[in-house]
């Protein structure tokens, strides 16, 4: 699983390392705490920038502690704490795969999208649509990893309630498992830095 | 029997213990990078230097979290030595590769407004100051459908 990893690791690399190449060759760029800048049920005019973000941000460390203790229940051989984390390891991707939903809906119905960006360089001139089709490739990219590792959990939780691994011996199938969301959040800590942040 | 079932129960305590641990300096170090990025927007865009200055301290922030994270969540540092250095001496990678597409897109930058004439002109060009304006052009330059 560390070698898929490093795999992984490196096209996600390439393309924030890609982002960073074109914001460095493009004279203005969107101000991202004028883009991202609302949150569910807020009004037209709410100017909240990072809020959304952050607590997205925490749901997927907080899954990620899950994670850990549901690793740690199974070297204990613990079955019923790894049901327990893994559940709210769950709860918490499908917590975050909201809130990437909302945030791509209401851009959406603001004109961004692939192709189309409404929105202008911190500076007021015209912005390329690169913006935007960064934003929703890289963010894909990731809510792609997030949901497959939603699945993954899904199925380590199926797994652990058939007694699978009590007939192994062992949980050490829930701890590559772990590997991979922990990856997801990692990327994730790349992801909203790049975009959001600097 | 039982200073072995006591000796795993305080492992466990301990290793739960670091855990929380981390997670604690994992939210204080991402709580200090918005708070950064809060205080950032107050820095005129024109302040170039200590707008650099900062993403750079929030890109330290972002790498030692990033260490955290692999060492102690994905339990890297009590791993066998050289599986870890099987992983890190490849992602070292990383260091060539960022500096040299950002210069080179720094580069690209310098060359194009040098010569490109075009590309110097497009720069100027304002947004269009009210929102329905800009969806408006957006929906303009959608191809028409084939109908007729």
């Amino acid at each position: 699983m560390w070698y898929f990893l490093m795999s992984d690791a490196f096209t996600f690399g390439a393309f924030l390392i890609s982002y960073g190449t074109i914001r460095f060759s493009s004279v203005g760029w969107p101000d991202p705490n004028k883009v991202f800048k609302s949150y569910p049920f807020a009004s037209e005019s709410a100017y909240a920038p990072l809020v959304f973000v952050s607590i997205m941000t925490f749901i997927l460390i907080v899954s990620s502690v899950t994670m850990v203790m549901a690793v740690q229940a199974g070297q204990q051989m613990r079955k019923k704490a790894v049901v327990v984390n893994l559940v709210l390891t769950i709860i918490g991707g499908l917590a975050f795969l909201s809130c990437q939903a909302w945030e791509w809906h209401h851009l959406f119905t603001e004109g961004a999208w692939w192709g189309r960006n409404p929105f202008p360089n911190a500076d007021g001139t015209i912005a390329s649509t690169n913006f935007t089709n960064y934003f929703f490739t890289i963010t894909g990219f990731h809510g792609f990893h997030v949901f497959s590792g939603v699945i993954i959990n899904i199925v380590m939780l199926i797994m652990t309630l058939t007694n699978q691994f009590e007939k192994r011996g062992h949980y050490l199938m829930i701890e590559k498992a772990g590997l991979y969301w922990h990856f997801v959040d990692l990327v994730w800590v790349f992801v909203f830095t790049c975009f959001y942040l600097i | 029997m039982e200073h072995t079932t006591t000796a795993h129960a305080n492992h466990a305590a301990d290793a739960r213990k670091e855990i929380w641990r981390v997670t604690g300096i994992l939210t204080v170090l991402t709580i200090v990078e918005l708070a950064l990025g809060f205080y950032m927007m107050n820095v005129p865009l024109d302040e170039h230097s200590k707008r650099s200055f900062i993403k750079g301290v929030i890109i330290i922030l972002m790498i030692s979290k990033a260490f955290y994270i692999i060492a102690y969540f994905m339990h890297m540092k009590h791993e066998v030595k050289n599986l870890i250095m099987t992983t890190a001496v490849p992602l070292t990678l990383f260091i060539w590769f960022i500096i040299a597409f950002l210069y080179e897109g720094n580069s690209y930058k310098n060359l194009r407004n040098t010569y490109d004439g075009h590309f110097r002109d497009r720069k100027e060009i304002m947004a269009p100051a009210h929102k329905e304006e800009s969806i408006k052009e957006i929906k303009a330059v959608e191809p028409k459908p084939a109908a007729e």
